[in-house]
């Protein structure tokens, strides 16, 4: 194995500082994400560009107060523009932050170019930041050698709680339901401008250090995964805080020992962390028990075998109604013929009806159990009782109630069954003369 | 003019006229280009998904860097132009294709599935051009190109593709153009008449990565969603048909790149993207603040002229109303003034207006200045007063106002009603109107002297 250049001092910090950044975008990032605005982060990160360009012509070098002060400026200015185009010039809102980013950023770019003669400013390091060399500039507090993006982030990163728990109450009502809030007197307009603030503020001090592509993914990304497993606001700015913190924590790891695994260099962190919380992401997608893609297919899944049973159980009981004595096979077959179910499928449902003693084998042929008859009339009176109140109480047709009943007896419980009993009258026959088992017929 | 300007004007004059046969090429290519992602974004636009492109452009780093792993890997040219692009064009069906993933099967909204997209693809991308670096330096410059675009490398055949895909692009916008316009605005009505929405909706977006693509050579990777967004934003300001809307996103376009190309190539140090961009941005102002349709200009005149026409139509009410309760054929300016609660200057100015437009006639005693209305002042102020009354009734009958609340009601919408709603609502309230034309006032008519009961005019 190829030694690796893991070094506690050096990546404690750089880990710190990234996971300070993804926290501090995350938070605000949950609230874009809840207003539909995700995109936001993206143009502010961009439209940043001119008053930083700005900042730096005029005083000549990268950190200072003014460059950021023109940062905010120039994010500000993109806030009401944008603002601004869709209210007033009725342009489309995604369209309107399309116009202004792009024009601000192409006119940072230029005076990047055509103003600084020194490559110190290049209009890469917008885009990529330098989290690795944040170590390298450290201030020392209280005796402390501390870098000094980690101090600006870890303020913002205050600053952004204190607001979130201060006004809480209004965030929420005016994420959620923006007319509540205004009847409620919470202006939700300024709650727009408040987040707006939030999010430039922290855009500027994040991508100063490590760059706009780590901003822009932890303001969207860690903050959806977090809304698909949500239940609420507060859960939410929790497992967006958690998965933030999974990002940047990984995303170094990855940055440094992947590369040395293949025999390279370490890449940048802030990419590899992008690239870790988007991998998060599609966890979430995937597993999330709470609507994730395994979730749901499981759950279709075991309904589609827990109907394909009952229609085996059902089935056989109409074959002993007709005392038709009946083997595994023709069972199957007739399943197979009625809503075809695949060969598998009703061999793995027999086996398992079997187990459960529902249905037991006789020489060659199947029988019901006593259990397995009570269920089997249980949905057949279900099965009939729709198709009754199908054909009476909604006038279809006797000849094309069938399939629908198919359907709706498995959906039917005991109260469900009651009412029908009571709308149709408790008949004794179905529309097809066959007899409604009653509800303790075996 | 010195001579350094002159050079310089010469230089642009030359790079404007295509005289040099390179920067005619890339000028070309690139002008068509604008037009191609003007006719494109403008579906976009209206669609409202003017953002997708954005993702779909970040999107195609890693797939760039990944082509050239594998060119250099399988020992071919790493830079050679058509396997980076060939990179690109996968990665951003790629993006596509995840949008749409996440969006739907992931209970994701767009917003968020967009900016996903592009965050976590650019985030890889650059972490991949970090091994890159350290596979050979210089191979890396020219993959780094493509996020700011650079047009100066640009090689005839580069603007031939340019050229080949946005004539390309622009001959399906024409050719699919009613079914488009037909999932921009109406996507139930078009599923109903059997135009399937997610084929031109995938249709769409193979446009619009194909002006991505070619584009980012151009304008680089994060400016060219501008060349998507822009043009089309612009042609709203211009006109509400979405033909001609094309059109004009399609001109605004090739303008903007043209000029912005051109004067890109009239000096050193300035980037071509970025300039493309910015003449893009002031075209939209012009067009913010000129546009027929819904410039700022336009809706300020139309403004002004409907204020304008309340102002005149008020004056008229109210001389009407004080001839009408007076038993003289002329009025006082104080009469009038008083009537409506203006000051005695704005009533000079509303009656001014009214003897310029040869509705009222002034006579100027020792009292002060006197009015009386002209034949078609007369006209025009029955109209006005008829329209006015005959709002008072219906809001007195149908809304149930109070008597003494329906004149405020009436003054904000009288100049509002159609003569199609006026016959309505002189049907609904025929057995007051039936004889005479004008409908008696609902409230007593009131001047600071003197008040009492209106009746028909004589």
């Amino acid at each position: 194995m190829i030694e690796t250049t893991w070094n506690l001092f050096f990546d404690g910090w750089i880990i710190a500082v990234a996971a300070t950044c993804a926290v501090a975008c995350a938070l605000p990032g949950c609230f874009l994400v809840l207003r539909r605005q995700s995109m936001m982060g993206d143009a502010l990160s961009h439209a940043v560009l001119p008053g930083i360009a700005i900042g730096f012509l005029l005083t000549g070098s990268r950190a200072n107060w003014i460059m950021f002060a023109g940062a905010i400026v120039a994010a500000l200015v993109t806030v009401f523009l944008t603002q601004w185009l869709s209210q007033r010039a009725r342009v489309d809102r995604g369209a309107a932050m399309g116009v202004v980013f792009t024009t601000l950023f192409a006119l940072g770019i230029v005076l990047i170019v055509r103003g600084a003669d020194s490559v110190e400013l290049e209009p890469h390091c917008v885009l990529y930041g330098a989290l690795e060399l944040t170590p390298l500039d450290l201030v020392s507090l209280g005796g402390l050698l501390i870098p000094q993006a980690f101090l600006v982030l870890i303020s913002v990163l205050i600053i952004n709680l204190l607001i979130i728990i201060l006004f809480f109450k209004e965030l929420r009502i005016s994420s959620f339901d923006p007319e509540l809030a205004q009847s409620l007197g919470l202006k939700p307009n300024l709650m727009h401008y408040v987040l707006m603030a939030m999010t430039a503020v922290t855009t500027v001090a994040a991508f100063e250090s490590v760059g706009s592509i780590i901003v822009v993914a932890m303001l969207v990304v860690p903050a959806s995964a977090a809304k698909l497993m949500a239940r609420n606001l507060t859960e939410m700015l929790v497992f967006a805080t958690a998965l933030a913190l999974g990002a940047a924590l990984i995303g170094h790891y990855a940055a440094v020992q992947v590369p040395h695994q293949l025999g390279f260099g370490s890449v940048p962190t802030s990419g590899a962390m992008a690239f870790i919380a988007g991998m998060l992401l599609v966890g979430v997608v995937i597993l999330n028990p709470r609507g994730g893609l395994v979730a749901t297919m499981r759950a279709r899944w075991s309904f589609f075998m827990q109907t394909t049973r009952e229609d085996l159980l059902a089935l056989a009981w109409r074959l002993e109604e007709r005392e038709t004595p009946f083997t595994p096979l023709e069972l199957r077959t007739q399943l197979h013929a009625a809503r075809g179910a695949s060969g598998v499928v009703t061999r793995l449902c027999l086996s398992r009806l079997i187990s459960k003693d529902l249905l037991v084998r006789d020489h060659t042929r199947l029988k019901l159990t006593v259990n397995g008859r009570n269920q089997a009339a249980k949905l057949v009176r279900s099965h009939r009782l729709w198709e009754a109140w199908l054909a009476r109480a909604a006038g279809i047709a006797p000849d094309h109630v069938h399939d629908t009943a198919m359907l709706l007896e498995h959906v039917t419980d005991g109260r469900m069954l009651d009412e029908l009993m009571r709308e149709t009258g408790a008949p004794e026959i179905d529309p097809h003369g066959r007899p409604i088992p009653k509800p303790h017929d075996s | 003019m010195t001579p350094s300007s002159n050079d310089a004007f010469s230089a642009l004059l030359d790079v404007l006229l295509l005289v040099n046969w390179n920067t005619r090429v890339v000028v070309l290519g690139v002008t068509m280009l604008g037009a191609a992602g003007g006719m494109v974004g403008t579906f976009m636009l209206l669609r409202k998904r003017a953002l997708i492109g954005d993702a779909v452009s970040h999107a195609t780093l890693p797939g760039i860097v990944i082509a050239f792993f594998i060119a250099t890997a399988l020992g071919a040219e790493g830079r050679s132009m058509g396997i980076l692009l060939a990179g690109a064009l996968a990665a951003g069906l790629v993006a596509i294709g995840l949008i749409q993933f996440l969006s739907q099967v992931g209970r994701i909204s767009q917003d968020s599935a967009l900016g996903i997209v592009l965050s976590c693809f650019f985030g890889t991308g650059v972490a991949l051009l970090g091994i890159a670096q350290q596979y050979s330096t210089a191979s890396v410059a020219g993959l780094e190109s493509f996020i700011y675009g650079k047009t100066a490398s640009m090689l005839a055949q580069d603007a031939a593709l340019i050229a080949v895909v946005a004539g390309g692009s622009g001959i399906i916008c024409l050719l699919f153009f009613k079914e488009l316009r037909l999932v921009c605005f109406d996507t139930q009505f078009a599923q109903g008449r059997g135009i399937s929405t997610l084929s031109l909706d995938l249709l769409l977006m193979g446009l619009v990565v194909a002006v991505v693509i070619v584009g980012l050579q151009a304008v680089g990777i994060v400016l060219v969603i501008a060349i998507l967004v822009i043009p089309a934003a612009a042609a709203r300001f211009w006109t509400d048909s979405t033909g001609r809307m094309v059109l004009i996103a399609a001109g605004i376009g090739a303008l903007g790149a043209w000029l912005g190309t051109a004067i890109s190539a009239t000096a050193p140090r300035l980037p071509s993207g970025a300039l493309v961009v910015l003449a893009l941005g002031g075209l939209f102002t012009l067009s913010l603040l000129f546009g027929r349709s819904r410039g700022l200009l336009q809706q300020a005149i139309l403004l002004a002229r409907r204020n304008r026409r309340i102002q005149r139509e008020h004056a008229l009410r109210a001389t009407m109303e004080c001839l009408e309760v007076g038993s003289d054929d002329q009025c006082s300016l104080q009469a009038v003034a008083d009537r409506r609660g203006w000051e005695l200057n704005q009533a000079r100015r509303g009656m001014s207006a009214l003897v310029r437009e040869g509705m009222a006639l002034e006579q100027r005693r020792v009292e002060g200045a006197f009015f009386k209305l002209t034949p078609s002042g007369t006209r025009a102020a029955r109209e006005v007063v008829r329209r006015h009354r005959l709002w008072e009734h219906y809001l007195i009958r149908h809304a149930r106002f109070d008597s003494g609340h329906v004149d405020r009601g009436a003054d904000e919408l009288e100049h509002l009603l159609p003569p199609s709603i006026l016959e309505q609502l002189e049907s609904e309230l025929s057995e007051q109107t039936a004889p005479a034309p004008l409908p008696d006032s609902p409230h007593q008519i009131t001047t600071k002297d003197q008040s009492m009961t209106g009746g028909p005019p004589t």
